[in-house]
C-alpha cells in the first residue's frame, strides 16, 4: 500500500461534494450556539466524540471488509434524523463516483449496484480506503477528521471567522482525534466476532434536532 | 433474588404478560427483587398495568439492576414507576449498571413509561435498554434523563437505547454525559447546557406504509420517522418539567391509531 493514498482520499479537494455540507454548523450558528472560535472548538469536540466516533467505527469496519449492507443498516439505526440519512447517502453516492474513478475496484462496483441511491458515506469511505490499499486505521482517521474539518471550514464562511482560528481549533483536537480513531478501530475489530452491535453508537441530540430544523429552512447556504 | 456483596447489589426483576383469552392480560410472572419492587395496579380494558416501586434508593456505585419484561402474543402491558430513579454514588467502588430488556411478540403492545432517571453528583451509571419487537408488535417507550438534582452538577451517565423490529435494528444510540464523559457533551453540538434530555419511541406496524412526517417543536425537540416502522422524538430542555411537556406535546402530535 501507499500511505500517500490517504492524503489523496482525505484531501478537502477530493471531488466528493463534502464542501456543500456544514455538519450541523449552519443550524448551530443560526441558533447562536456557535459564535466564535471557542464555541466552534466545543462544537467540533462534541461532534467528534458522538457522530464522528460512530462514523469512524462504520468506516473502519468497512475497511476491514465487513459486509457493507449490514454496516449501512447499522448506520441507519444510528442516524434517526431522516435529513441526516439523506445527506449521508447523497455524500456516499458522490464519494463512490469519485472513488470508482480514482481506484477502480470490484467491491466499489458491487456497492454501487447494491445502493443505487447511495450508501452511507462512512461505509463508502471505508471501501474506498480498501480500494486505495489503505486500512481501517486510515479510514477511521479520515472520517474522524472530516467530522470536524467540515464544520470548521463551514463556520469560516458562515461567521467570516479568521481561518487561522478555525485551523487552530482543529489542531487542538488532534489528541482527541487519535483517541477516537483508536476506539473506532478497536470496535471495528470486535465486529468481526460480535457483529455490528459492537460498533459505537454515539449520538448528539442537538445535532439531530438542528438537522431537522435546518432541513425545513427555505433558504440555506449548506445542504446539511 | 438480590444479593448484597462487596461489589454492590445485584437484582433482577421479571414481568411476563400473557393474553388471558377473555380480552384481558394476565401476569403469570411478576417477580420483584430487592430494590426492584413490582406492583400490579388497576387494569383498563385489555391493558394490565404494573408499577415499578423503588424499595430502596439506588442504583448506587457497584449495583447491577436488571428489569426484564416479556409481552406475549396479543397481550397488552403498561409499565410505569412510582417515582424518579436516582443514580447515587455508593460505598462500593466502580460504576453501576441498569439493564432493561424488553420483548414484545406479534399483536402485543407495551407501554414503557417510567419516571425520570436523575444522575446525582458523583454517581456513575451505565444504562442499557434493549427492545426486541416482532413484526406486528407495538411499543411506546419513554426515557428521560435529568443531569443532576436542582442546582447540582450531574454524575456520569452513559445510556444506550437499541430497538429491533423483526430482528432489524431501527434505533441504536448512546448518549454519554457528565464529568469524565468524552469532551463536548455539554457543548453546542450535544446539550449546550440543557440539563434534561429524553427520547420517546413509538413503534407501530402502520408506520411502515405511512411514516410520520419529520418536524421540530421549537428548538428543543424533533419528531422523525426512523428507517423502519417507528417514530422517534428527541428532546432537550432546561429541566424535567420542560422536557416532559415537550415529549407529551410530541406524542400528542402523532397520528391517532
Amino acid at each position: 500500500m501507499s500511505r500517500a493514498a490517504l492524503l489523496v482520499l482525505a484531501d478537502g479537494r477530493f471531488p466528493a461534494g463534502g464542501h456543500a455540507h456544514s455538519g450541523g454548523a449552519e443550524a448551530a450558528v443560526k441558533a447562536g450556539r456557535i459564535s466564535g472560535a471557542a464555541s466552534l472548538e466545543e462544537f467540533c469536540r462534541g461532534r467528534l466524540h458522538t457522530a464522528g466516533l460512530t462514523a469512524a467505527g462504520l468506516s473502519a469496519a468497512a475497511a476491514l471488509g465487513i459486509d457493507p449492507v449490514a454496516l449501512d443498516r447499522a448506520a441507519d439505526a444510528r442516524t434517526p434524523s431522516p435529513a441526516l440519512r439523506v445527506a449521508a447517502r447523497k455524500l456516499g453516492r458522490q464519494l463512490l463516483r469519485a472513488a470508482r474513478a480514482t481506484w477502480p475496484s470490484a467491491e466499489l462496483d458491487a456497492l454501487g449496484r447494491e445502493f443505487p441511491k447511495g450508501a452511507h458515506q462512512p461505509v463508502v469511505l471505508g471501501l474506498a480506503a480498501r480500494a486505495a490499499g489503505l486500512g481501517p486505521v486510515d479510514a477511521a482517521y479520515c472520517v474522524a477528521y472530516e467530522s470536524v474539518s467540515g464544520p470548521a471550514s463551514a463556520t469560516v464562511r458562515l461567521l467570516s471567522l479568521d481561518p487561522f482560528d478555525a485551523t487552530r481549533a482543529l489542531a487542538r483536537l488532534a489528541p482527541e482525534l487519535d483517541r477516537v480513531a483508536d476506539r473506532a478501530v478497536e470496535a471495528a475489530r470486535q465486529v468481526v466476532d460480535e457483529g455490528v452491535d459492537a460498533l459505537p453508537a454515539g449520538s448528539a441530540p442537538l445535532l439531530e434536532i438542528g438537522a431537522e430544523a435546518h432541513a425545513g429552512w427555505p433558504v440555506r447556504l449548506f445542504a446539511s | 433474588m438480590s444479593v448484597r456483596s462487596g461489589a454492590g447489589v445485584r437484582s433482577v426483576a421479571r414481568i411476563v404478560a400473557r393474553a388471558d383469552g377473555r380480552g384481558g392480560t394476565s401476569l403469570p410472572v411478576l417477580e420483584s427483587d430487592g430494590p426492584l419492587a413490582l406492583r400490579r395496579t388497576r387494569a383498563t380494558g385489555s391493558e394490565t398495568r404494573v408499577m415499578l416501586v423503588g424499595a430502596m434508593s439506588g442504583p448506587l456505585g457497584g449495583d447491577h439492576f436488571t428489569v426484564e419484561a416479556r409481552v406475549e402474543e396479543g397481550a397488552c402491558l403498561s409499565v410505569g414507576s412510582a417515582a424518579a430513579t436516582i443514580a447515587l454514588p455508593g460505598q462500593a467502588k466502580g460504576d453501576a449498571r441498569y439493564d432493561v430488556r424488553l420483548e414484545v411478540a406479534d399483536g402485543a403492545e407495551l407501554h414503557w413509561l417510567p419516571e425520570q432517571l436523575i444522575s446525582a453528583q458523583g454517581s456513575d451509571l451505565h444504562v442499557a435498554t434493549r427492545v426486541e419487537l416482532a413484526a406486528t408488535a407495538r411499543l411506546v417507550l419513554r426515557e428521560e434523563q435529568i443531569l443532576g438534582r436542582v442546582g447540582e452538577e450531574p454524575g456520569r451517565l452513559t445510556s444506550r437505547l437499541s430497538v429491533r423490529v423483526a430482528g432489524q435494528a431501527v434505533l441504536d444510540q448512546e448518549l454519554a454525559c457528565g464529568p469524565g464523559a468524552p469532551g463536548g457533551w455539554d457543548g453546542p453540538a450535544v446539550l449546550a447546557g440543557r440539563r434534561a434530555v429524553g427520547q420517546l419511541i413509538v413503534v407501530r406496524p402502520e408506520f411502515a406504509a405511512a411514516p410520520v412526517t419529520a418536524g421540530v417543536l421549537g428548538e428543543g425537540a424533533s419528531v422523525v420517522p426512523l428507517a423502519g416502522p417507528a417514530a422517534l422524538v428527541t428532546a432537550v430542555a432546561p429541566d424535567a418539567l420542560g422536557l416532559r411537556r415537550l415529549l407529551d406535546e410530541a406524542l400528542a402530535s402523532l397520528p391517532r391509531t
